[in-house]
């Protein structure tokens, strides 16, 4: 579905993403995993048209998406969350996913017809998906962290993506709070059908979900496949989960 | 329905039921704050909602007033159709000046509004033949049903009015939503399928398009224009109205309009150092109440929204 090919990326001189390879196959969790500074968020931005490959290609569904600005690549189904909160600070829960509903409809131009009135159904949907529907009318800042960090997938969902791209989505958050993510992940895999590429610095929720992985050590993707396969793999091994035993 | 909600209204009947019993030297003083309430609620639709730095707002008042100065004291077009031309040849001059400036983030994109904004000064100050120059045009032609001061106190609040509502309405339209959006969080907003260079550009152009039917009231009321009210200044002064009402608050510049036109004409008969009160208002206002006298009652009275108290700055970075 996702396949990155031979990309690479240099800020000022310095080679953040080398050689970066994936396959993201659809109705999979695909994670990248990788060493602090290894380029996975850069290689996110790539993805999701944050930043601009400088080589290689991005193709979604067999279309080349390198270098297309962020908006179009959120059209053709592609969706993400972000490593640190990013959300609309001064809305409230509901008008956040709305915002992102009344994208994924085109209906983000109307000028007359009051905002209260549209995608009202669909977006309670989203928020009662992920329990939200209680906080609707909370403003997004009087929100736990952890609601928050459910909020960033929420907006993310508002766009009924094929494929969600999270970025550390469980980063910060307690170990109660991180099952509640595994659970939400697995139910959108398994119930809806859903394509998920993650980056994760928690192992064991990494073996967890994942059902494929990349490693990405110095920009350079050096292993890719079944979890059992790369945790054999001695390259990975000396990069990075030799580190943590 | 709110007691909140029934203001606007009982303020409009007020105003209504005012001219018969005010003198003159009033009403002229509530048609020019009418005029300035509109200008400062067009700037606010980008300022305070839609979260961009624009720094020279005054030209597009200026480009709808002198276009229907124009078109009405250099030739012989319909009344009716200098009335239109006017708010469209300022959202010309926004589609132009905004194509450039959308590219561009926080205070570049005030730098470039303000450069491009004089540009334009420039070419209606230097263009004598057209413009008359520095003095500006005198005596423009009206209807004779316009040329009273009671037709203009009326015509100009019932136009305040009906833009009013239609901005809020815009305001309040998914339209409205996203640019709140994308003010809150530009990256985020591109990330869920937004194109908000288009978005602001259309932002842009509507307030401009409302700030040029300012500037055809501001031709009615005073029968005159000037270089003057499109210059720098005349645009701080506009912001400084948006910043005293509050740019949280739809009615707020509004509010901060009717204040800073009482004070600069009462204060004016008094003494020449308007600015030094202008000034003392500002600072006192930056100190006591960053978020605005309006944003402060919405805050403590009617505990609505929560405002950013990093105010207008925290919204800067997009």
């Amino acid at each position: 579905m996702l396949q990155v090919k031979q990309v690479a990326k240099a800020f000022s001189g310095f080679q953040a993403i080398a050689r970066a390879n994936l396959t993201v196959t659809k109705g999979q969790v695909t994670a990248v995993i990788g060493p602090n500074g290894a380029g996975k968020s850069t290689l996110f931005n790539l993805i999701t048209g944050h930043l601009r490959p400088d080589k290689g290609q991005i193709l979604f569904k067999g279309e080349e998406i390198g270098g297309l600005p962020p908006h179009a690549i959120c059209r053709k189904g592609v969706a993400r969350s972000f490593q640190l909160i990013n959300i609309f600070p001064q809305l409230n829960t509901f008008e956040n996913v709305q915002v992102a509903v009344l994208a994924r409809y085109r209906q983000s131009n109307k000028l007359f017809t009051p905002a209260r009135k549209l995608v009202v159904e669909e977006t309670n949907e989203v928020l009662n998906k992920l329990d939200l529907y209680p906080y609707r009318e909370r403003l997004c800042n009087a929100l736990s962290y952890g609601d928050q960090k459910v909020l960033e997938l929420a907006i993310a969902l508002g766009n009924q993506p094929e494929i969600l791209l999270l970025d550390e989505p469980t980063a910060g958050m307690s170990p109660e709070e991180t099952r509640t993510i595994v659970k939400l992940i697995k139910n959108l895999v398994q119930n809806e059908g859903l394509t998920i590429l993650l980056t994760e610095h928690d192992m064991d929720l990494v073996f967890d979900v994942a059902e494929r992985l990349m490693v990405l050590h110095q920009g350079q993707t050096i292993a890719e496949g079944p979890p059992d396969e790369v945790r054999r793999d001695k390259a990975v091994q000396n990069a990075y989960l030799g580190e943590t035993g | 329905m709110k007691f909140r909600s029934i203001i606007p209204f009982i303020v409009l009947a007020v105003l209504l039921a005012l001219p018969p019993v005010l003198p003159r030297y009033y009403l002229y003083l509530l048609a020019s704050i009418f005029v300035t309430a509109l200008l400062a609620t067009s700037l606010n639709f980008i300022l305070g909602f839609g979260g961009l730095l624009q720094l020279h707002h005054a030209v597009f008042f200026g480009v709808g007033a002198y276009t229907f100065s124009i078109l009405l004291y250099k030739t012989s077009v319909p009344f009716v159709v200098a009335l239109m031309a006017a708010p469209v040849a300022a959202a010309v001059i926004a589609v132009l000046i905004g194509w450039f400036c959308v590219r561009l983030r926080g205070l570049y994109f005030g730098m470039l509004t303000l450069a491009l904004g004089q540009l334009v000064w420039a070419i209606i100050y230097r263009w004598s033949a057209l413009t008359g120059g520095d003095d500006g045009l005198h005596g423009i032609p009206l209807p004779e049903s316009l040329s009273s001061l009671k037709a203009a106190y009326y015509l100009t609040l019932a136009v305040l009015t009906v833009c009013m509502a239609i901005l809020y309405l815009i305001l309040k339209s998914p339209f409205g939503l996203t640019l709140m959006a994308i003010r809150d969080n530009p990256v985020r907003s591109e990330s869920v399928g937004i194109n908000i260079r288009r978005h602001r550009l259309a932002a842009f152009v509507i307030s401009g398009l409302f700030a040029g039917i300012a500037g055809v009231l501001f031709v009615i009321v005073e029968k005159s224009v000037s270089p003057s009210i499109l210059s720098w200044g005349e645009s701080a002064e506009i912001m400084i109205m948006c910043l005293l009402g509050g740019l949280t608050a739809f009615y707020g510049p509004a509010l901060g309009a009717g204040i800073i036109v009482f004070l600069s004409m009462k204060v004016g008969t008094y003494t020449e150092y308007w600015m030094l009160v202008l000034g003392i208002t500002l600072l006192i206002l930056v100190l006591v109440l960053p978020q605005g006298i309006l944003g402060f009652v919405q805050d403590k009275l009617f505990k609505g929204r929560a405002v950013s108290k990093e105010g207008w700055g925290a919204n800067a970075s997009g």
